[in-house]
This record gives C-alpha cells, structure tokens and sequence, in this order.
C-alpha cells in the first residue's frame, strides 16, 4: 500500500478538516460518562451484567444513524488483534482503559470518526466527540443532543443531588470532560506556560503537556481540560474552559510575534534544522520526531514554510506512534526499528509534498 | 495507565499533589507509591479517604482509644445493599460499584466530593429527560420565586404579577404529575 492510501486510512475524516484558530488549537473533545440505572458499574460487574449492556447496544443502536454521523458500527475489542486495539488508542477512538477490559467491551465509531460510544470502559457508556479547531461550544450542543438520543432508550443512572452518577467520584455531576488540544511552542520556548498553569488550575482547569512523562510536554502540545464536574453546568465549565484557551490564543500569537521580533533569525534557523532533521534523517526518535514536527508547523503558521500542509503535525503525530508504524511496517518493530522507520515515513510523508 | 515511576505494573494509585500551590497529578502502582512515601506500610492496602486525609490533613489522625474505634469500625460495616460493596472497599479502590452505593455512602461522600471539586457536593448541571422526573419543573419553580422576589423589591408589580401566575400553573403541573406517581 502506498503511504497515500494508508494515510487516507488513518487519519480519521475530521482531522483534515480545518477549524476555527486552528492554527494553535488542534481539537476540541467532549466527553460524557453515563451509566444504566439498575446494572452494578464495569468496575465490579459480573461478566453476565456487561454482556448485557454490550447486547442492548449490540441491538439498538448498531447501524443506527444519527443526524450527519451515519451509521455507527460497533468494534468489540475481544475481536481485534493487540495492534489494531493500539492503532484505535492512537487514533484517539479509544481510550487506553477499554482496551485493557476487553470481555464485553466495545465502541460505536461513527462513519466519519468524529463520534465514539466506548461501551463498558470505566463507566457502562462513554460518549466522545472531535471537532476540528476550536468549537467547544458546537461538541458540547451535538454530544448533548447525542446524549438524549441515548437517554430516550436508557434508564441512565442519575441522582437530583449528585447529577449522572459515576464509577469514579472524580466524574460524578456533570460526568463531562472537556477538553481542548493546543499547539503552543511560543509559550513553551519563553517557559510561559509554566507561570500561567497555577491561574489555571485556580479555575479548576488543568494544564497537561501531552506525549510527555509528567508534566513535561514534547512538542510544546498541551491539553487543557476541566477538573471539576460537581457544581457548575456544563455551559458554565465549558464557559469558563473557553476564556482561559482564548487567553492562550491572545498569549501564544503574541508570544509567537515577540520572538519574531526579537530573535527571528535565531527562529528560523530552528525551524529549518528542524525540517532537515525531518527531510533528511534516518534515524528518529518520537521525542525528536515531536520536537521538529512543532517547528516545522510553528515554520508553518509563521511563513518560513508554504509548500507543507498545516495538518503535518497532526498527521505525523498519529502516524509515527509506534501502532501505526507497526501496521504501516506489517510487522513486529523493535523500538530501535521503529526509529529508522519513523523517519523513513517522515521522509516519505515530505517527498508526497514536493511532488504537488 | 502504566506506573510513572517503574513503567511495569499498572498504576492503581492515582494522586493529585499540592506543591507550592500547583497541583501536579500523580499515577503510579502500589509498590511505588510505598516506596515514596505516598502509602504506609502498616496497613494492608491505601485508601482514598486516607489519601485525602494525608494530602489535605481534612481528618486529624485518628488514635485508638475507645470511642473513636466504635466510629471506625461504624464506617467499615457500611455495605452497599444492592452491589455488596463495603466503604472500605470503595474507599480502597475509590471507585463505586453501582449508583445505589451513592446512597448508601451519601453521608461520608460530602468530604470527599469537596476535596475532588473544589467545595462543590451538588450537581448543578444537566437534567435527564425522564430520569430527572419533576427536577425540571421544580428548578424553573426556584427561579421564578427568586425572579419574584427580585420584581416586587423592585416594584415591577405588573411583571411580578405574570410571574405569580407562572408559578402558580407550575405549582398545578407539579402537584398533578406527583398524584399521578403515587
Ligand atoms: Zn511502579
Ligand atoms: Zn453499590
């Protein structure tokens, strides 16, 4: 297969879509966490109870469509192999947790990849929900909507005092996360995100770099979600979600301008070793790999660079993960393979540019 | 989630840590966590509560005189009717086992949600459509009472009277839909 067809088949639909802001904000995801009222959660149910839950699923919802999100089909994780469960995770269909209950656990991923239904992860229903860009507020009136599609069939587990009751105190409420993925190397270079996560997490918000260890973020991606799930509305949470990203918006252009301003040169020269390594590497690790990729789409939304797509990063970020590496290879790589690999479709991943 | 410390075994202690007023999230395994100092050693397994009660100092440690042990054993018997799990046990794995257990632990669970949610213990948000039974009525009736309210100190009789009216078919629509329940 070449690297086109097997791109096209890996990144889901909506992720070449381009959104509002999307040149720092990367995705806006919603995800709620519901249970049936009469059946003891994943957590200590009986195999009989989550089969249940998976056969109502099974029988209602399969195949089933709702508004543009056509025709859910229902991915059980006893039938995949470990890899394909891995490319799912990286894919962001599925989270980690699923993977790791497989007796009766499934998702329902739409057509076009925007929505999944994990059934039986932590909590019996896990609904999730991509947009493109920054559209906070669009993902949380379509997973609402989605939301009571679900409740007009489910008796969900809810309580007047403590909201939709979760497996996890740390859900119960509103059981929403919300959450938004952001590009931000201006304030990660000047080490501005550290100062500003404290004010962050004062609001109940927080602040994680992601495909780093800890707090640590490599390629200056970070995820900033909401904490509390008790005692605010949903509208309110994602209100108070959507001020602070705009903030950082307003901090990161204005990060991005001061270093041109002021060390330009000394950026760009970054930003082009960067798309050498890439361009002509042979060997690279994720970490170097998420490091040059931020440059090169910080080259990108700067103008140092016109003749690559704005979507590399989030391409390439998918692609090199070890599942996909693996899938793409049709073999069992070892890590040190994986990093000769991973450049070699970088690499190819560039040359498909040049040719246009 | 694999542990942060030894990335070998699955992280099943999961902590968020105050330092210099930033919280940093933790997650590593059982072993780790004795090794660092996050659990302690005599007792057979970490619970949530402890955890709370170590990080937040929420609870003076308890010594074991007389009383105080009566209390202790109270909360271990707590047991939840229809999934059969103890507080221990939800306190052990800080997970509930189905919703009736939100019940059942209802008055040792305020302590906790404060400390998770920032002092909030109640639920603010969305209603379900036929499980939230008459919750939608009765809050569109607290805001009208407090809109009421609000009108006549500001003297808008006429709009207060409209209001009064609202309230008074809501008052209807409730009371007709719980004779219809019973
Ligand atoms: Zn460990
Ligand atoms: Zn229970």
């Amino acid at each position: 297969m070449s690297l086109q067809q097997f791109m096209n088949e890996a990144i889901s639909p909506w992720m070449k879509q381009d959104g509002p802001d999307s040149d720092i904000v990367l995705s806006s995801r919603i995800r709620l966490a519901r249970n049936f009222s009469s059946i003891p959660f994943p957590t200590i149910s009986s195999e009989d109870n989550l089969e249940k839950v998976l056969n109502f699923f099974n029988g209602e919802f399969r195949n089933e469509s709702f508004r543009d999100y056509k025709n859910f089909e229902i991915v059980k994780m006893n039938d995949l192999q470990p890899i394909e469960k891995r490319v799912l995770v990286e894919k962001h269909l599925i989270s980690p947790h699923l993977t790791n209950n497989s007796v009766h656990s499934a998702s329902l991923i739409s057509q076009n990849e925007q929505v999944s239904i994990m059934i039986n992860e932590e909590d019996h229903i896990r609904i999730q929900l991509y947009f493109p860009g920054f559209q906070l507020d669009r993902a949380l009136e379509q997973a609402s909507q989605l939301d009571d599609w679900l409740e007009e069939k489910i008796d969900y587990a809810f309580d007047e005092k403590r909201g939709y009751l979760t497996a996890c105190p740390t859900n119960v409420g509103t059981g929403m996360r919300a959450s938004v993925m952001m590009h931000l190397p201006a304030l990660a270079m000047t080490q501005q995100i550290n100062r500003m996560t404290p004010a962050i997490n004062q609001l109940g918000l927080v602040v994680r770099g992601i495909y780093g260890e800890g707090s640590e973020a490599v390629g200056s991606i970070f995820q900033i979600s909401n904490q509390i799930t008790l005692g605010k509305s949903e509208e309110d949470i994602v209100e108070d979600l959507h001020s602070v990203v705009k903030q950082l918006i307003d901090q990161e252009r204005r990060a991005r301008q001061a270093l041109m301003h002021r060390s330009g040169i000394q950026l760009e020269d970054r930003i082009f070793r960067s798309y050498g390594v890439l361009k002509y590497g042979r060997i690279i690790e994720s970490k170097e790999a998420a490091k040059c990729l931020s440059d090169l789409r910080l080259g990108i939304d700067l103008g140092f660079i016109d003749h690559v797509p704005k979507t590399i990063l989030n391409e390439l970020m998918v692609l090199t993960q070890p599942g996909f590496l693996q899938q793409y290879a049709k073999e069992t790589l070892s890590p040190s393979e994986r990093d000769i690999r991973r450049a070699s479709l970088i690499r190819e991943r560039l040359q498909l540019e040049n040719k246009e | 989630m694999e542990c942060q410390r030894c990335h070998n075994r699955p992280a099943t202690v999961h902590l968020t840590q105050l330092m210099n007023g930033e919280k940093t999230e933790v997650h590593v395994c059982e072993k780790c966590a004795k090794e660092k100092g996050y659990m302690h050693d005599h007792e057979e397994s970490f619970t949530l509560n402890d955890l709370l009660t170590g990080l937040f100092n929420y609870e003076p440690k308890q010594s074991f005189n007389g009383q105080q042990m009566d209390a202790q054993q109270q909360k271990e018997q707590l047991k939840c009717p229809t999934c059969g799990l103890t507080f221990q046990e939800f306190a052990r794995a800080g997970k509930f086992g189905c919703a009736k257990c939100y019940e059942t632990f209802d008055e040792r669970l305020n302590p906790i949600l404060r400390r998770v949610h920032s002092e909030n213990t109640r639920h603010d948000g969305k209603i379900p459509r036929r499980e939230g039974g008459n919750l939608h009525l009765r809050r569109q009736m607290d805001q009208y009472k407090s809109e009421l309210v609000r009108l006549i100190e500001q003297e808008e009789f006429e709009e207060a009277a409209k209001i009064r009216d609202e309230i008074r078919s809501l008052d209807d629509q409730l009371q007709q839909r719980e004779e219809g329940e019973s």
